[in-house]
């Protein structure tokens, strides 16, 4: 029966990123936990089918990891007095829902430490919380498998040496960090998002391991504002994963997009979770909980030409509040252009200063001015554009409004 | 517990000089302040004193004496703290307290306990 290995697979591996966080607090090392649940993991796929999921299989794998762990210590054998301190993990009493919550949160914070280089959280991020295997990690990532397993090992190796502690931040530095487990995550979903269609499918899932991490953080800390506008972001952006990129894999303008084709239930999920993000944070929002605001008038839109430009325009003001980047001032400006005509936001795009090197700015540039009819300045920005770097499909479509003008 | 060392970088300057007597209270002040963890320590003269060793064809070869410090860099290594803290998060903590954190960097590093 295939259908019961795939639910046991799915069981298996949702529970096993909960499993691991508990094994790394119990034995105080990744890697020894990583063996141990792996080695578990295995044994539920080989008998659970067969045998039947037991009543609690989180105490199950829980326990056979475990036992997995004092043995490879026993195997290991080195350091004195280890083997009889890991006796003294065994014990049959299942863990309390609360303990397998700080033990996630713990696992969350550690893989997404400061200390640790970005790519290195990302990475630890999905293989340890996303329960990718190396192979994965580096296929999804564009990075030799070898790469990825020197990457992984030298950020275990910083963890264990540098004593980066197993612990959920306090109160007051709460913030700080979650804002870069937000980052993290965001990071996977755009690696994923920016794929496309015709790529690896391994790299396109990147999206739906950045959803699942934004989940698993919303069941653990439901009342956080940047955790629901991070989800609530994704969600809503993921929401046109099917209209975004015609059957070439070309991406296909917001204004030309099939709105049919959008996904209502995430479009549904991300605008009620973006509204319980803002209204957690009225003094000083959320920047990715006004990201998803502005992402749900696009989405709460019949029609392009019936979006609520006024609104995305005050959305994108509420941004410059938290988050004043020429980027931002970018995206605001062709706001403007839609609700007041190309040349109010051309006005605005001509007053970003820092831009230069980035593609996007002179994209926006030349489309303004092709709508203006100003041809040969558009055909100086569209060439501009593409010389500053854009990934293929882009440049294809900018290739294509040069050759309308 | 775990000890760590901070090592500060910073401008190339020579301590005991009247000028950096302001600075020499402030790091004073640090090392009051967090006497419970630092186990040591020592300010540096600067990299005009350093003098590198090399020696040359392996174990028992000469001797290569160079005027200098090892690496020529903007900020120079001007001096260090021996620090015991229970995890990195608190060695952070201490490090950013030290006035080479704003007048230059510090980097921690943890110590291998043989």
């Amino acid at each position: 029966m295939p259908g019961a290995g795939d639910a046991v697979a799915r069981l298996v591996r949702e529970e096993g990123t909960r499993v691991l966080a508990t094994l790394v607090r119990v034995t105080g090392g990744i890697d020894l936990a990583q063996d141990a649940v792996q080695d578990a993991v295995v044994r539920a796929l080989e008998t659970w089918p067969r045998d039947g999921v037991p009543d609690n299989p989180r105490a199950w794998l829980v326990v056979t990891a475990k036992n997995r762990a004092v043995d490879l210590i026993r195997r290991e054998n080195r350091r004195a007095g280890k083997e009889a301190e890991a006796m003294t993990w065994i014990d049959p009493a299942p863990e309390p829902p609360e303990v397998v919550r700080d033990d996630l949160l713990r696992l969350v914070f550690t893989c997404c430490h400061p200390a640790l280089n970005l790519e290195a959280q990302v990475a630890l991020a999905l293989r340890t919380l996303g329960g990718l295997s190396t192979a994965e990690v580096a296929r999804a990532l564009l990075v030799p498998e070898a790469t990825m397993a020197k990457r992984l090992t030298r950020a275990k190796q910083k963890i264990a040496q540098a004593r980066i502690p197993y612990r959920v931040p306090a109160a007051e530095e709460l913030p700080a960090r979650l804002s870069g487990v937000a980052a993290t995550v965001y990071l996977i979903f755009n690696e994923g998002y920016a794929a496309g269609a015709g790529a690896d499918l391994v790299r396109v899932a990147l999206t739906r391991e950045a959803v699942r991490l934004a989940r698993l953080l919303a069941e653990l800390m439901p009342d956080e504002p940047t955790v629901l506008g991070l989800l609530a972001l994704m969600l809503l952006h993921d929401s046109r994963r099917e209209a975004r990129l015609d059957g070439e894999g070309r991406p296909v303008l917001l204004a030309d997009q099939d709105r049919e084709r959008w996904n209502p239930e995430a479009i549904k999920e991300g605008v009620g979770l973006a509204g319980a993000a803002l209204r957690r944070s009225p003094g000083r929002p959320d920047p990715y909980a006004v990201q998803a605001a502005i992402a749900a008038c696009h989405a709460l839109a019949p029609s392009y030409a019936e979006t609520a430009w006024d609104a995305i325009v005050s959305w994108y003001d509420v941004l410059l509040t938290v988050q004043d980047t020429p980027v931002v001032r970018l995206n605001r400006a062709v706001a403007v252009g839609e609700r007041d005509g190309p040349a109010a936001g051309l006005a605005l795009v001509d007053e970003i200063p820092g831009l230069d090197a980035y593609p996007w700015w002179h994209a926006t540039r030349a489309e303004l001015l092709h709508r203006l009819g100003r041809a040969e300045e558009a055909r100086a920005a569209y060439g501009r554009a593409l010389d500053a770097g854009m990934s293929d499909p882009q440049a294809r479509h900018l290739r294509g409004r040069l050759g309308q003008l | 517990m775990p000890t760590y060392i901070a090592f500060t970088y910073t401008p190339d300057v020579d301590w005991t000089r009247p000028e950096y007597g302001q600075e020499m209270k402030e790091y004073q002040e640090f090392g009051e302040a967090a006497e419970a963890v630092i186990k040591g320590g020592h300010a540096l003269y600067p990299t005009a004193t350093a003098t590198t060793v090399r020696v040359q064809g392996g174990k028992g070869g000469d001797a290569i004496t160079s005027d200098g410090p090892y690496a020529e860099t903007k900020e120079a290594l001007t001096g260090y703290y021996v620090l015991e803290c229970a995890d990195l998060d608190e060695a952070v903590a201490v490090a950013a307290k030290i006035p080479a954190a704003w007048n230059g960097a510090v980097e921690v590093r943890p110590v291998i306990q043989f």
